[in-house]
């Protein structure tokens, strides 16, 4: 790639500018700053919108009364029962156990709180899919 | 905010050869990025649906998180102190004992969890890397060479990013130069690390590895939509184009710095033929780069035929062939 084919196609990095390496006129390899490139942004919108249908996906059923918000937030942070799990130090069962509505409800503060700390939230915000009262 | 002190920031292609480079750089030792990625044999290819990320099949164009960094050090004489912990608040202590000695620290953390990245970029993966060099009240002074400027980042954000767990969890992980010869030989190492990438790209057995890994890929990708469904196979071709280009590489999946490499080596080395290597590294780039533009017209839905497979796979058959006969010449030459 040479110096000025490196796309500056303003994509992902909002505003921010990534580093490529490309031949000079003169054959020498330089680093330039580039603004992004279409084809990032496309394979960037692909994964995100997966992530975005997923979340949707847990939120209806948040709604529903099928999921805690626990399952909410997990998702919110790109968590899985694996990862909420290694973050708090519980097993996984019992994080997936803590994802029914009935038994998260009965939660004590404290495994709240642990919950809350491992996803950078307060028990508040936890209890709660964002937006709703109470 | 002012800067508290000077630190040899440089915007680079890779955040683990960026911060290695910055590290050497503020004791001294000034060195391309290219070369620390030569020297630490950084290249490598790797597909497989064995191990998943995000239930997506794992590809790598470069060796595992930390690799670069042991096997460029080790093979210029330079030893590295590599510190991890249990405890949160043991890490914070030991980052800012040496930050207040006026050293600067590598460090390895998860990119979800640092508030500068650009919200399109904050994906749950732990293996990045960065450089601390100072400590005020506004919080932390970093050098992320992936970024054009230094940053300064809350105490509390960047902790959460040192600690957070799962796979390549860095517990803590910081790293910094304890003794760097006076005169390092650099020649050898270049030597060493193309040895080593032609062992890493041509010699592995069983594995679907290197250029075995290419073929194979370029083999199976053809049948994806009939065995995966239409989503599924675009998710993994998205997947594969990412690695390859979002997270960080200079390009075409470290082609390009690699490219690069060959053309300092060549007259490091004085071996003029490194020079028609580099030249060739750059054309293979550029076809991996027409590989991932392939891959956005299949995501984006533009093309949705059969025939868009197949070029990927011709792509990758035609990619396996000339790294193949790259690293066997370079092999020879060195």
């Amino acid at each position: 790639m040479k110096a000025d084919e490196v796309p500056q196609d303003d994509s992902v990095l909002e505003g921010r500018l990534r580093a490529c390496y490309a031949l000079d006129a003169q054959g020498h390899y330089v680093v330039v700053a580039s603004r992004g490139w279409e084809v990032e942004r496309i394979v960037n919108e692909h994964a995100r919108d997966a992530l975005r249908e997923g979340l949707e996906a847990v939120r209806l059923r948040v709604v529903a009364g099928k999921a805690s918000a626990l399952a909410y937030h997990m998702t919110a942070r790109q968590m899985d029962c694996r990862l909420l799990a290694a973050n708090t130090g519980l097993s996984r069962f019992r994080v997936r156990r803590h994802l029914r509505p009935g038994v998260f409800a009965r939660l004590s503060q404290a495994m709240l709180e642990r919950y809350a700390h491992a996803l950078g939230l307060s028990v508040a915000e936890l209890r709660r899919l964002p937006g709703a009262d109470g | 905010m002012s800067v508290p002190r000077a630190f040899p920031h440089r915007h680079s292609g890779h955040c683990e050869t960026g911060t290695l480079g910055a590290l050497l750089r503020d004791r001294g030792l000034d060195l391309s990025e290219p070369l620390w990625f030569g020297m630490g044999s950084g290249l490598f290819f790797l597909h497989t649906g064995l191990l998943k990320v995000g239930g997506l099949p794992v590809t790598a164009y470069r060796v595992a998180p930390l690799a670069i960094v042991r096997s460029a050090a080790r093979r210029l004489g330079i030893r590295m102190r590599y510190e991890r912990f249990r405890d949160a608040g043991a890490a914070t202590r030991r980052l800012e004992e040496l930050l207040s000695q006026g050293l600067a620290v590598g460090l390895q953390a998860c990119v979800y969890w640092l508030p500068y990245f650009p919200s399109t970029m904050r994906f749950q993966f732990n293996g990045h890397n960065l450089v601390a060099f100072a400590r005020d009240d506004g919080g932390y002074w970093l050098s992320d060479t992936v970024f054009e400027e230094v940053v300064c980042c809350p105490p509390e954000a960047l902790e959460r990013a040192r600690f957070a767990r799962g796979a390549f969890a860095p517990r803590g992980l910081l790293y910094y130069p304890e003794s760097i010869p006076t005169d390092p030989d650099i020649e050898g190492a270049i030597r060493a690390g193309i040895r080593s990438t032609c062992r890493q790209m041509l010699d592995i057995p069983l594995l679907p590895v290197g250029v075995r890994g290419i073929r194979a890929l370029g083999r199976d990708i053809r049948r994806w939509p009939a065995r995966f469904g239409a989503d599924r196979a675009r998710a993994q071709v998205a997947q594969i184009v990412r690695m390859q280009e979002e997270i960080g590489t200079g390009g075409a999946g470290f082609r390009f710095l690699f490219a690069a490499f060959l053309a300092e080596a060549a007259t490091r080395l004085a071996v003029p033929g490194l020079q028609d290597l580099s030249r060739e590294t750059t054309a293979i780039g550029d076809e991996w780069r027409r590989l991932a533009l392939v891959g956005a017209h299949i995501c984006k839905g533009a093309r949705t035929d059969a025939s868009a497979y197949e070029e990927l796979a011709m792509l990758l058959t035609g990619l396996a062939e000339r790294e193949e006969r790259l690293f066997r010449e370079l092999r020879a030459a060195i």
